[in-house]
């Protein structure tokens, strides 16, 4: 049975999760953030922790955004193969945006050329990547990527010989270099294998996994709490100022890839990591 | 200005004397006029001042706050106000620093230009806490745009701050809570050696 779909109620989803991703910190975050508090040890580190609860308590009670920076909305549709869109999805999550970040007073960072640089006004457009899946629901997946931690992410093509050693080496490098810059605690998603684009994506959709939960091989499980263990012992802590809390979670995709080749990227998010989910 | 144990109170602008005296680590409250100004503004602001151009506002004393604020809600003075990171004004914060500016507020490290420059004419780093644009715009009690309307977000602005929380980041003597902040805690667990990452 094929299910006619009406794309407005794309819009509508994309326009509600804009306001709450803007204001409403994920429970997860906010228990990952309150967890480490307890841990934390730095001598500015506390008080820097405990500012973050009470600012996710002020924009959850009056609707100012958590952060100035909104965001660019990054969209993934995973889509039924029995479902048939009336109209153009594509659009109606561009609608969905320019609605929710005009109703919810959100900020308008997006320009259209990336070097002539003019604002588009609307924030439009969101990067959207679909994905045919079994059934007839629509799952969409909205990230409101902020950009001081989306500048500090990087990609490696390794050699195979590199290994997992070599993974963990990229992957402290960029988070020792990143340092202060991605207002940490960091969220990290990490991909591996696949190819130069395909990598990129796997680590972006890592970051919307949820805190806490791990990969489901034990294999990447253990790396994904080894990698987390040697991040918290760079030092940065929450804003760069010293602590043990550089990172609240790290999450690993990976995918095959090729006999030459070993990529990785790892793309970070800050502490303000803003994630929804929603099945139509 | 008011020192206790805690925490220090400052009324802006800042004198060169104010300036000198912050010392790294230090939690300070300010109070008064600050400037708002981040990516885009700061190149029209260079631009003119290199043409040999009046600055739209007095350059000496004053203190500019990386920010681009989300709008705000009706009622409210300024939206969502935290830091963004200031690595990106490096380019242009030597020749404003040239000029009299006394103050920054940002979030993340500055280049080595920037920092001699705070240490030559007077000029510190205030960190606010990225993130906490909610917590921060409390602390704003005005807001007007000068000029570059057009620029949105990034239009330059004067607000006017009532204790607005920020930490002394770097002072003028070159100290740099980012890099001691961190070996100070890894020295408190004694992890004494990056291990993987020196290896490289």
């Amino acid at each position: 049975m094929i299910r006619e779909f009406d794309v407005k109620h794309l819009t509508e989803s994309i326009e509600r999760m804009c306001g709450e991703n803007a204001c409403d910190l994920p429970y997860d975050v906010e228990q990952a953030i309150a967890s480490s508090l307890d841990l934390e040890d730095g001598e500015h580190a506390s008080a820097l922790l405990s500012e973050l609860l009470e600012n996710a308590r002020i924009a959850r009670k009056e609707r100012i955004p958590l952060c100035q920076d909104t965001g660019m909305a990054v969209v993934f549709l995973d889509v039924g193969r029995d479902v048939h869109f009336s109209g153009d999805p594509y659009e109606a999550i561009n609608e969905g945006v320019r609605r929710g970040y005009k109703k919810y007073f959100l900020r308008m960072s997006v320009v259209k050329d990336p070097l002539r640089r003019v604002n588009t006004g609307d924030n439009t457009p969101a990067i959207t990547t679909i994905r045919i899946v079994p059934g007839d629901r629509v799952t969409v997946t909205l990230l409101a990527k902020g950009f001081g931690s989306e500048n500090m992410s990087r990609l490696a093509m390794l050699r195979p010989a590199d290994g997992l050693e070599g993974v963990l080496a990229f992957v402290l490098e960029t988070v020792k270099l990143a340092g202060p810059n991605a207002c940490p605690p960091l969220v990290v998603g990490v991909g591996i294998g696949g190819t130069f684009d395909h990598v990129a994506l796997l680590a972006k959709r890592a970051l919307a996994r949820p805190i806490g939960e791990r990969h489901p091989d034990p294999f990447y499980a253990d790396f994904e709490e080894s990698l987390l263990e040697k991040i918290n012992q760079l030092g940065i802590g929450p804003q760069g100022f010293g602590g043990r809390t550089t990172a609240l979670s790290l999450a690993v995709n990976v995918a095959p890839t090729h006999i030459a080749g070993l990529p990785v990227a790892c793309n970070l998010n800050c502490h303000a990591t803003r994630h929804r989910q929603e099945v139509l | 200005m008011d020192r206790n144990e805690e925490v220090c109170r400052v009324t802006l602008p800042l004198t060169k004397a104010m300036a000198t005296s912050f010392r790294m680590g230090e939690r300070v409250l300010l109070t008064g006029p600050i400037y708002t100004l981040r990516d885009a503004g700061h190149q029209r602001l260079v631009t003119l001042l290199e043409r040999g151009e009046e600055p739209p506002f007095p350059l000496e004393g004053a203190v500019i706050f990386y920010v681009g604020p989300t709008p705000p809600l009706p009622g409210y003075a300024m939206g969502s106000a935290g830091p963004t990171t200031s690595y990106r004004m490096d380019p242009y914060a030597p020749a404003l620093i040239s000029r009299g500016l006394r103050g920054m507020i940002g979030k993340g490290r500055r280049g080595p230009e920037v920092i001699d420059a705070m240490r030559r004419y007077g000029c510190v780093y205030f960190a606010a806490t990225g993130g906490a644009g909610a917590l921060l715009s409390h602390a704003i009690e005005s807001s007007e745009v000068i000029c570059w309307e057009d620029l949105g977000t990034e239009a330059l602005r004067l607000i006017h701050v009532r204790d607005f929380p920020v930490t002394v980041a770097i002072d003028t003597e070159g100290r740099n809570l980012y890099d001691e902040g961190p070996a100070l805690w890894r020295e408190m667990q004694n992890i004494v050696t990056d291990d993987i990452i020196d290896r490289k």
